[in-house]
């Protein structure tokens, strides 16, 4: 761009320069050959025209590179300008001094904004988007978490797309989750099913959509290994327009244990009823016909036949009760209580009372620990009737409500004072159907009481003036909330149960050494060690780990697993680790806890920190145990000095610190195990713009750093 | 001659009834308690009609009626089931393996008597 400026300028003031000559000589010669005496030497006369020639010049190239300035350069810069806001987006071209250009600033400026306006309303639409996606996908995993049903889905394959915290429990219940039996993401369903159950399934779905109902679901029953009886409700999940293939499959299953138990019960219950009836009945009808056929029989033999009656229908009777007892236990058992907070139904019943009879509550002794089994709404009803009757009656003003433990059993009381009130009317009100405003209920107080396995009575203190009705009611258990064997999910972080990008999933498609880094499914590791010397007979005390699967970090598939090593603790080690001895006593031993975690990361990439380390402690046990980690690894450390080679320190604490992880939990195997996946999800883009994409890519990488060479 | 009935009933509160009501037929009333019990006394005896319980120890009475069935010698044999089974099913599988008729307690002793007479032809 310099030089053919440059050249520009010269050729242009080297024509300037010819030109203001010749005209100067050109006027300069008339001059001299208008008058012949006076004139100028020859000699002045070329030296004005030069001095003529070079002020002009000078003049000529002074407006020249201010026009210069002026059009040619402020272009190229509004140019380069333009170019650069092209790119960003967001500012303005500045002013220019040119009219000219000022107006072309101004409609670049126009377009500009134009844009913009069109990025900002894209961007928009896309967040909106993401934004309804994110909270339907909330949504459902809310909904799934909520379900009474265990709920699988996968695709042809029979790998899991999504399941529900129901389906993890009731699937891996049993083996503890860490087991031979796992469910989770991107995950063969195989180990949990026949596999020739499903297929056989998928293909009555197959033929059924193929036929005119389409879309209809297939059941079957099933056990699981841990002797469950499932019953299973499959449905296929179809493709769009417009092949409306079946691209996998919906498994909603039930357990029937427990209601195939209570059928069975009742069905022995029937049938001892009809059948273990027959006998004794048949006995007592051949006595007393015989007894009222014949009319002259002995004393005696009377006796007998009387006592055969009466034996058995004592029998018959007794019979009966035992059946009517196991029978109403059935019927008890049918009727949904809840579990609630003792101290809320406290609240809820004083705010009613209060509600529906103006009666002021005042809250004795509430004990705010305690959970009760109950119908509640009954039990409202029931302190809301009594409340009434009171005040009807006897115009008392205030009620108190009292909750306490005795034993094993909760006492809830409503008591009042001042008035005398009889055993019979408590009794009359304990049997009579509640009839409170606006609410008639065939019901009476002992009804509800008893329904809830509850007892009631009225009670005097007559040195205190104090009356009160006591609720007797079995106490439960506080709710266990959180699931069986799994770590529970953190909150506000979105549940991890489903992943429906393994759809396009199809893991004997591919190799997987071509396969792209985030499609692939890893198993995050780390162990705690007695030492650092494996080959020594250190020993592994811990093992944790958890998945990545699609580029997520499941936080609820964990592995965490103390193991006791059969030898010594260091001292040192346990400076590091923090785990005594007395935590591994009782612990399994590295015989069991491995081939658990070999069932663990089947089918996955074990991924960890300095995993060279790790990798050699699980090696030397292969052979002893018939195992083989055979899968590929990658290495946080080796990536790490793939991405920064000029950095120092290698270390997860740096790493994290590098890439903006918050490190919690570390040196525990589980936590440094997350940290390391977090680790890794951060890479994954940095790798991708070195160009490093599949494993493959991945693994010649790591090879190819220096610390690849160290050897534990 | 009398005819002569075996009663095979482990429980003694139906056998007292039948016992009485048989013998006031004029029958000559044997009574064994068990399944092996009934066997012997039906070969040694050669009753004409047996009732037999379904339910009893040793051998129940579905296997009685099988080896009695089984034996050429006592072809003409009646044998009256007796059960507090009531099921259609057990009803059949009695007739079937050649039982000349099946009653479900409790039973009308009119009606039993009666069907007893019928099978004796008396």
């Amino acid at each position: 761009m310099k030089f053919p400026r440059k050249l520009v300028i010269a050729v242009a003031a080297l024509c300037l320069f010819l030109l203001v000559l010749v005209a100067v000589v050109v006027a300069l010669m008339r001059v001299g050959s208008g008058d012949g005496g006076d004139a100028m030497s020859f000699g002045d006369r070329v030296a004005a025209i030069g001095m003529v020639s070079l002020l002009a010049c000078a003049i000529a190239s002074l407006a020249l590179n201010e026009a210069y300035r002026r059009y040619v350069r402020a272009s190229l810069r509004l140019a380069e300008e333009t170019g650069t806001l092209v790119a960003h987006g967001g500012a303005r071209v500045g002013d220019y001094a040119a009219p000219e250009l000022q107006k072309l600033g101004q409609a670049v400026n126009q377009l500009l904004a134009v844009r913009d306006a069109l990025e900002n309303d894209v961007a928009e639409r896309v967040r909106e988007a993401r934004a309804s996606l994110e909270e339907e996908r909330s949504r459902l995993a809310a909904l799934m978490a909520e379900l009474n049903q265990s709920i699988v889905v996968c695709n042809l394959d029979g790998r899991v797309l999504l399941y529900n915290q129901r389906a993890q429990q009731e699937l891996c219940s049993g083996s503890g989750g860490q087991g031979g039996e796992l469910l989770g993401l991107g995950r063969s369903i195989y180990p949990l099913f026949d596999h020739s159950l499903i297929a056989h399934a998928l293909e009555r779905l197959q033929q059924r959509a193929g036929g005119a109902s389409n879309g209809h679901a297939v059941q079957f029953v099933t056990a699981t290994r841990s002797g469950r009886l499932l019953l299973a409700h499959m449905s296929p999940v179809l493709a769009g327009e417009p092949d409306e293939a079946i691209t996998g499959f919906v498994l909603i299953l039930d357990d029937i244990t427990a209601a195939n138990e209570r059928d069975a019960r009742r069905d022995a219950l029937i049938q001892t009823l009809t059948e273990g009836g027959r006998g004794p009945l048949g006995n007592i009808r051949a006595a007393a016909e015989t007894l009222a056929d014949v009319d002259d029989m002995p004393a005696e033999q009377r006796e007998r036949f009387l006592g055969v009656i009466r034996d058995e229908a004592r029998a018959l009777s007794s019979h009966l009760e035992e059946a009517a007892a196991a029978f109403s236990a059935d019927l008890r058992a049918r009727w949904p209580l809840e579990e609630m907070l003792g101290a809320e139904l406290v609240a809820a019943a004083a705010r009613r009372i209060a509600e529906h009879c103006g009666l002021a509550v005042k809250l004795d002794n509430v004990d705010e620990s305690l959970w009760l089994r109950i119908d509640s709404f009954g039990l409202l009803q029931v302190l809301t009737f009594l409340s009434t009757r009171l005040l009807d009656e006897y115009q008392i003003r205030e009620v108190r409500l009292a909750l306490s433990l005795d034993g094993k059993l909760a006492q809830l009381d409503l008591i009042w004072s001042g008035t005398l009130m009889n055993n019979e009317t408590a009794m009359e009100w304990e049997v009579a159907s509640m009839n409170t405003s606006g609410e008639a209920t065939p019901l009476s107080v002992r009804e509800v009481v008893e329904r809830c396995n509850g007892e009631v009575w009225f009670q005097r203190e007559r040195v205190s003036h104090r009356a009160y009705f006591r609720i007797l009611l079995p106490s439960a258990e506080a709710r266990q909330e959180a699931p069986r064997g799994s770590v529970p999910a953190r909150q506000g972080s979105r549940p991890e149960f489903y992943d429906f990008d393994l759809f396009s999933w199809s893991a004997s498609a591919h190799e997987l050494d071509d396969r792209p880094l985030g499609e692939l499914a890893y198993t995050v590791f780390d162990t705690e060690t007695t030492g650092l010397l494996p080959s020594d007979g250190d020993e592994i005390i811990q093992i944790g780990a958890t998945r990545i699967v699609n580029r997520r970090l499941l936080r609820n598939e964990c592995f965490d697993q103390l193991v006791d090593p059969q030898r010594q603790l260091s001292r040192e080690s346990i400076a590091i680790h923090g785990i005594t001895p007395d935590l591994l006593d009782g612990q399994p031993t590295i015989d069991s806890v491995l081939p658990a975690f070999h069932a663990f990361c089947a089918d996955t990439v074990l991924l960890g920190h300095n995993a060279a380390f790790d990798m050699r402690f699980l090696q030397l046990k292969e052979e002893h145990l018939g195992l083989r980690f055979d899968q590929p690894v990658l290495d946080t450390l080796l990536l790490s000095a793939v991405l920064h080679p000029n950095q120092e320190s290698h270390r997860l604490e740096a790493i994290a610190e590098r890439l903006g992880v918050s490190v919690i939990g570390r040196h525990t195997a589980l936590g440094d195990a997350m940290v390391t996946g977090e680790i890794f999800l951060k890479m994954l883009p940095l790798l991708a713009a070195m160009g490093i994409r599949t494993l493959r890519e991945a693994r010649e990488a790591s090879e190819r750093t220096y610390h690849a060479r160290i050897k534990y | 001659m009398s005819k002569k009935v075996l009663i095979a009933d482990d429980e003694p509160n139906i056998v007292i009834s039948l016992e009485f009501l048989l013998r006031r037929e004029g029958f000559e009333v044997l009574v064994a308690v068990d399944g092996e019990e009934a066997l012997n006394k039906a070969r040694a005896e050669r009753p004409q009609l047996v009732l037999l319980d379904v339910m009893m120890p040793k051998m129940n009475g579905f296997d009685v009626c099988q080896a009695l069935r089984a034996d050429p010698e006592m072809a003409g044999m009646r044998i009256l089931m007796l059960t507090a089974k009531g099921r259609d099913t057990e009803v059949s599988k009695g007739l079937g393996l050649g039982a000349d008729a099946y009653v479900t307690k409790p039973f009308s002793t009119k009606d039993l008597v009666a069907q007893v007479r019928q099978l004796l032809g008396v």
